[in-house]
């Protein structure tokens, strides 16, 4: 009876540690007074209206919608002929081409930005933008080559001899017979490279420069000089974003089968 | 013969890496001809059959078909076709798009592709399935919508993997039917792959025994079944006496037995099916050790001075009991003659 009632303690802690700052940003969300509390001052949308209103961040949602967006494909080209590489044939170095493509995993992303910043911004003097767009699009890399690879191992590879015997080259074979048939993998990868560039926070800090900021840079420089709940109603409405995201993708993907 | 061979394999040498897996193959096939590949997994069969597709190339030697050399010829310019054992539909598209698709890329004229592809299912008898999906679909159905989608194509030659090791009893008495009426009117010629004797027996014009790599015997399901010439197809098609003759003697445990009949001078052995050993006459004696019913016969398990014998005998013939001694005969003029032990 006593191991059942910890069990249940312990499973309420975990929802209070991950469900509770949520519930606490949406509260200050909606809060009516001037700086970011909890409990908060009174019940308003104010805060939620402000959001649109300031330039900034405008400017780097765009920013972050852009390398989301771009840096994803991006990843994705390079990443899906990896994969069928890596899944079809037994290549060389194959070990090492996947510990290489794997490093941005475990490497800390402070040392990938701060790599990055010295040894591509620096000397080769990079625009900020082309430095967070090479930046975000090695960070997804990884996540695009193994959920592909998932999907590309399910896949019998004997469908592409018979298209072969029927006439079909090995360019056309990939496209009309493997592509479709990995195009659910290639969609979670894509919300997966989304979402994980979208909310990239050292990387960036690292590269981002004057006036070019990703959307959660730009939230921990907006607060550092304006100290309003705007802060917290654009993270409440972020974390809705990913939700929406997230489920509409497990309700038509079966998205948790590839992550 | 190679003058008449459609499909002619010479001197070829297969091999994975530095794995030979199939050596110095010489095989003329003739137009028409059903041809079974008969051997144990890792006899090379499904290698020699890869190297037809030209999924595989070969280390040397070289394939002609309808009197080209296609040693060299990609696996998508052969029109070889192959149904292959695990169906390998393409799972996205419907039973009609899958059997389209090598037309299409033919880039015939879409009235053209509906004809034939209707013509190919209804040959297979699948004509009412065609916009259902293949996971939608029976085994023995998908196996049909594959062997539509070869022959749609009029390959030279259709070779299949395996044709009926998927499907149950009944299934595979049907689908052996079929293959046979299918063959018999689109006239193709058919190589198929197949680990189960009776399979080839009943299917095939002539059988190609492998064994590691070589072809151990090439000849009519009656030869091969009859006359195997080596111990292992021998043992392969159920002779399960086999002793080794050496200067027109049996070697047996005790020593070289006389032969009443003269041998050829290559006879390297002897062997007889249980039911071609005489009970109850002969030279030899020997003891029963075991007896089982097998329905219209009995099975016995001889202790003999030749080393243990297995023999049957009609079930309505009187039974031997176990311990008991008999005389028995090994008819020298029924026995399988072996060139190769």
């Amino acid at each position: 009876m006593t191991s059942r009632l910890y069990s249940y303690l312990t499973l309420a802690l975990v929802f209070l540690f991950l469900i509770g700052p949520f519930v606490i940003i949406v509260a200050a969300a909606l809060s009516g007074g001037e700086t970011l509390a909890f409990p908060p001052q009174g019940l308003s949308l104010k805060w939620i209206a402000k959001v649109f209103e300031v330039e900034s961040f405008r400017e780097s949602f765009a920013l972050s919608m852009f390398l989301a967006i771009f840096g994803t494909l991006a990843a994705l080209v390079l990443g899906v002929p990896v994969a069928y590489a890596a899944s079809r044939y037994r290549l060389p170095f194959g070990e090492t081409i996947r510990t290489i493509v794997s490093a941005p995993i475990i490497v800390p992303g402070i040392i990938v930005g701060l790599a990055l910043l010295r040894y591509l911004v620096i000397p080769l003097d990079v625009s900020v933008g082309l430095a967070l767009f090479i930046a975000h699009t090695a960070l997804i890399l990884p996540y695009a080559v193994r959920v592909v690879s998932a999907s590309l191992d399910n896949l019998r590879s004997d469908i592409e001899e018979a298209a072969v015997l029927l006439g079909s080259s090995r360019v056309a074979t990939f496209f009309r017979i493997v592509l479709p048939n990995i195009q659910s993998g290639i969609l979670a990868a894509f919300i997966l490279g989304f979402v994980t560039s979208f909310n990239q926070v050292p990387v960036s800090l690292f590269l981002s420069g004057p006036g070019v900021r990703t959307l959660p840079i730009d939230m921990i420089w907006y607060m550092e000089i304006t100290y309003d709940p705007s802060v917290a109603a654009l993270a409440a409405l972020l974390a809705f974003l990913s939700i929406s995201i997230v489920f509409l993708a497990e309700r038509f993907l079966g998205f948790s089968r590839y992550v | 013969m190679s003058d008449a061979a459609y499909l002619n394999l010479s001197d070829l040498t297969l091999a994975y890496g530095k794995t030979i897996a199939v050596e110095r193959l010489d095989l003329p096939i003739r137009k028409g001809e059903l041809i079974a590949l008969l051997g144990p997994s890792g006899c090379g069969k499904t290698t020699t059959m890869r190297a037809i597709t030209g999924l595989l190339k070969p280390a040397s030697g070289t394939i002609t078909l309808d009197g080209k050399d296609i040693t060299r010829l990609p696996a998508n310019k052969r029109e070889v076709g192959l149904v292959f054992q695990s169906y390998a539909l393409f799972p996205h598209l419907s039973v009609f798009e899958n059997v389209a698709f090598g037309l299409r890329l033919k880039k015939l004229p879409s009235a053209q592709i509906v004809k034939k592809v209707e013509d190919g299912l209804a040959m297979v008898g699948l004509g009412q399935f065609q916009s259902r999906k293949p996971a939608e679909l029976s085994g023995g159905q998908q196996q049909r919508v594959a062997l539509a989608r070869s022959l749609v194509m009029q390959p030279k030659v259709l070779l299949l993997d395996e044709p009926l090791s998927n499907l149950d009893a009944r299934l595979r008495l049907e689908m052996r039917t079929e293959l046979q009426r299918v063959q018999r009117e689109s006239g193709v010629t058919m190589v198929f792959v197949t680990h189960d004797q009776n399979e080839a027996l009943a299917l095939a014009d002539r059988i190609v025994v492998m064994k590691d790599g070589r072809i151990e015997q090439l000849g009519t399901p009656e030869e091969v079944y009859n006359s195997p010439v080596s111990r292992f197809v021998a043992d392969f098609v159920g002779f399960e006496n086999i002793f080794p003759v050496k200067d027109g003697q049996l070697q047996t445990q005790n020593g070289p037995t006389e032969l009443s009949i003269p041998l050829s001078a290559q006879t390297t052995g002897l062997a007889w099916r249980p039911s071609m050993v005489r009970l109850g006459e002969g030279r030899f004696e020997g003891e029963v050790l075991g007896v089982a019913f097998a329905g219209g016969t009995r099975e016995y398990l001889l202790k003999t001075p030749l080393g243990p014998i297995k023999a049957e005998m009609d079930a309505t013939a009187p039974a031997f009991a176990p311990g008991s001694r008999l005389a028995f005969d090994l008819p020298t003029e029924r026995a399988a003659v072996l060139d190769r032990m």
